[in-house]
């Protein structure tokens, strides 16, 4: 990694009560990075987004975010910070542009009502802004949202979970935008439940009981996960997928297009397993490279809503 | 860029909280329209000594003496009359149907019997099955009846008007020569308003940036804490303000409270009241999860305000306990000062004690809000 690193933490820690939420989290991002935060409900992905921004204070661990201390410095950090809450957080009883202005006002943002005209026109707002937040429908939200949190020009972007409930072509749309502004330096922390949001990301890491699992460059997740696949071509199909569920080293069987992608992680059970099938006949088998899809449908699948804590 | 305090910032809370106040027009019709209507309901509903009440006579005896008597009723303003009867059945008829609280019978050689000093009896059978509604009025009858017969009795026969008359009352009541419970209700209603309308506007207005999410956001930026708590509650402030000054025109124009003491005195009580009263519902708000648990709340801490304050029932009539608890809530002082200041004519001097019972109150709350409100969301 040669550029710089906005954010740099270690031993990130935090406890409600006796309960461990986030566990001796590290995390490194580079500059202008896209990175996601994957794992299931209740891993501790809004929590340590929330500690990075200074909105809780961690009990352990220390680092730097944009230069400056997360424990010490959460205010300095606040004015280069563009956090974007889960839920709608701006006023709904307030006018578009009244937030908007509100929000600039808060960071001291220069030629406020310029600043506040090109974002809404930017967001093709201009001649709605006199209309209630509240009044929008999910996709416009969100869009506001985002243009709330840019509206002081900022460094580093913590998106938690941006396009739940938004539409398909809301989301691309979205995705389109950080893209450009990841372009143009802007480091991008996004948390996400979605697949092809993850694709998108540059590094990914993978959060479950509050402990990280996987971090690395996207296009090396599969590697990390050690999943290895075969591809089954031609008919009957669904009798397949049906009879192969549960199969000695079959973790998971997915459907891509016309053909099924069959995974494990025991590389030789599994081969033993497509072996047998293979003789069957009907189909025809091939081994691939493990794609990153692959790679994510195994960790979601063996992610299950995190906040009962027996199995930690 | 500035670490401190930014009067930009606050001034943005400030003018966002007034847009929202505006908008939410349940809540803002609440503010103005709440106090006239408990002025209202209270100051005319709750009255322990009530007037114009509906009057039958039974007349046996037409004469100078009874007119006056009559009369005397009359412009005392507890009775009206509202007709005559014939008959002792009829008179208990009326009264058992409610159509009097009193009939007042007149016997026979009334006037005559009263100047060879007989001393006849005027029955009043009052209704008494609501005993306060007529109490002060049947306390009031002895001296009425008494002030008539000397007004009448003159010349030769002052000597009968003279007989000691064996009803007579002594009534007297300091600051309050009417007996109007409106005068006492109406100083000690501000101190429930205000009350009400601060501490529960108050805790809400916070809880329901936390309920709704947008805390999160304003928190998340860089925001200091007394620039929100400023910008949030001064706006309220002012409501209180513009609270006072109605209810205020209301007392003197509607219900003719006087205000015969000092107005700094009251400025400086009411100043320090409502202050105790946001810094409340500030700390209220730092207890409650959500906008219904913030109401609640506000409400536990209006029942001592109103039931253990003096503001309904008299303080010194209160067991021991009572007492201390109630001389923890700020009402107790702030009513004691405002009946203080309007009725019985106090400085600032005369109030000091109240002053600062208020002050140390004002102190403990601020500070316990202060140590519970987090800038984080820890």
């Amino acid at each position: 990694m040669s550029a710089p690193l906005v954010i740099d933490v270690r031993g990130l820690t935090k406890r409600f009560g006796d309960k461990t939420v986030v566990d001796h989290f590290d995390i490194a991002v580079p500059r202008g990075a896209i990175y996601g935060f994957l794992g299931p409900n209740g891993s501790g992905k809004t929590t340590t987004i929330r500690m990075l921004c200074g909105l809780l204070t961690p009990d352990e661990g220390d680092g730097q975010c944009l230069g400056f201390d997360v424990r010490r410095e959460a205010p300095r950090i606040k004015t280069q910070v563009g956090y974007m809450t889960q839920r709608f957080s701006l006023y709904e009883d307030l006018t578009i542009r009244e937030n908007l202005d509100f929000v600039a006002r808060m960071y001291g943002v220069a030629d406020r009502r310029k600043r506040v005209t090109r974002a809404l026109e930017d967001l093709g707002l201009a001649d709605r802004s006199g209309q209630l937040a509240g009044t929008l429908s999910g996709g416009w939200k969100q869009r506001l949202a985002l243009a709330a949190c840019l509206i002081h020009d900022p460094k580093l972007l913590l998106l938690d979970e941006p396009t739940a409930g938004v539409d398909p072509k809301a989301r691309r749309d979205f995705w389109d935008e950080i893209r450009r502004l990841s372009k143009a330096g802007v480091t991008v922390l996004v948390s996400t439940h979605y697949m092809d949001e993850a694709i998108q990301c540059d590094f990914i890491t993978y959060i479950a009981y509050g402990k990280k699992l996987i971090d690395g460059p996207a296009t090396q997740i599969p590697t990390i996960v050690g999943l290895s696949t075969w591809r089954a071509e031609g008919p009957n199909l669904v009798a397949l997928e049906a009879a192969l569920q549960g199969q000695p080293g079959v973790a998971q069987v997915a459907r891509f297009g016309s053909a099924l992608h069959v995974s494990g992680t025991d590389a030789t059970q599994l081969e033993a397993t497509v072996r047998r099938f293979e003789a069957e006949g009907g189909q025809h088998w091939s081994k691939v490279p493990a794609g990153l899809e692959e790679a994510f449908i195994h960790l979601m699948a063996g992610a299950r809503d995190n906040f009962s804590r027996d199995a930690a | 860029m500035s670490m401190g305090f930014s009067v930009n910032r606050f001034l943005a809370v400030l003018l966002k909280e007034f847009i929202q106040m505006r908008r939410d027009r349940v809540t803002f019709a609440m503010m103005i329209g709440l106090p006239i209507i408990q002025l209202m309901l209270f100051g005319f509903a709750i009255n322990a000594d009530p007037r114009h009440l509906p009057t039958l006579v039974e007349v046996n005896d037409e004469g100078p003496l009874t007119r006056a008597l009559l009369a005397g009723m009359q412009t005392s303003g507890y009775f009206d009359f509202v007709g005559q009867v014939r008959g002792p059945a009829a008179g208990e008829e009326a009264l058992r149907r409610g159509q009097a609280n009193f009939v007042i019978v007149i016997p026979d050689d009334f006037a005559r019997d009263v100047v060879r000093g007989l001393r006849p009896t005027v029955l009043v059978a009052a209704d008494a099955s609501d005993p306060s509604a007529v109490a002060g009025a049947a306390a009031a009858m002895s001296g009425i009846v008494s002030n008539a017969m000397a007004q009448t009795l003159t010349g030769p026969l002052a000597q009968a008007a003279g007989t000691p008359a064996p009803f007579e009352v002594v009534v007297h009541r300091e600051y309050n020569p009417e007996g109007r419970t409106s005068t006492n209700i109406v100083p000690g209603l501000l101190a429930i308003i205000l009350s009400m309308t601060m501490v529960m506007i108050t805790a809400v207005a916070i809880v329901k940036e936390r309920e709704r999410g947008t805390m999160e956001m304003l928190i998340s930026t860089p925001v200091r804490p007394a620039e929100v708590m400023l910008g949030k509650i001064l706006p309220y402030v002012l409501v209180g303000y513009v609270q006072t000054a109605v209810f205020m025109v209301a007392a003197f124009a509607v219900f003719n409270v006087p205000f015969t003491g000092t107005f700094m005195a009251f400025f400086y009580g009411f100043n320090l009241f409502v202050l105790g009263n946001l810094a409340l519902g500030f700390l209220i708000s730092t207890l409650a999860h959500n906008q219904m648990q913030a109401m609640q709340l506000s409400f536990f801490t209006i029942l001592p305000s109103i039931l253990l304050s003096g503001f309904m029932f008299p303080f010194a009539g209160m067991p021991g306990w009572a007492q201390t608890l109630g001389t923890g809530v700020p009402a107790t002082h702030f009513i004691r000062l405002i009946r203080k200041v309007m009725l019985k004519g106090a400085g600032t001097i005369d109030v000091s004690a109240e002053l600062v019972a208020l002050g140390v109150i004002v102190l403990v709350i601020s500070l316990m809000a202060m140590l519970r409100y987090r800038q984080t969301l820890d």
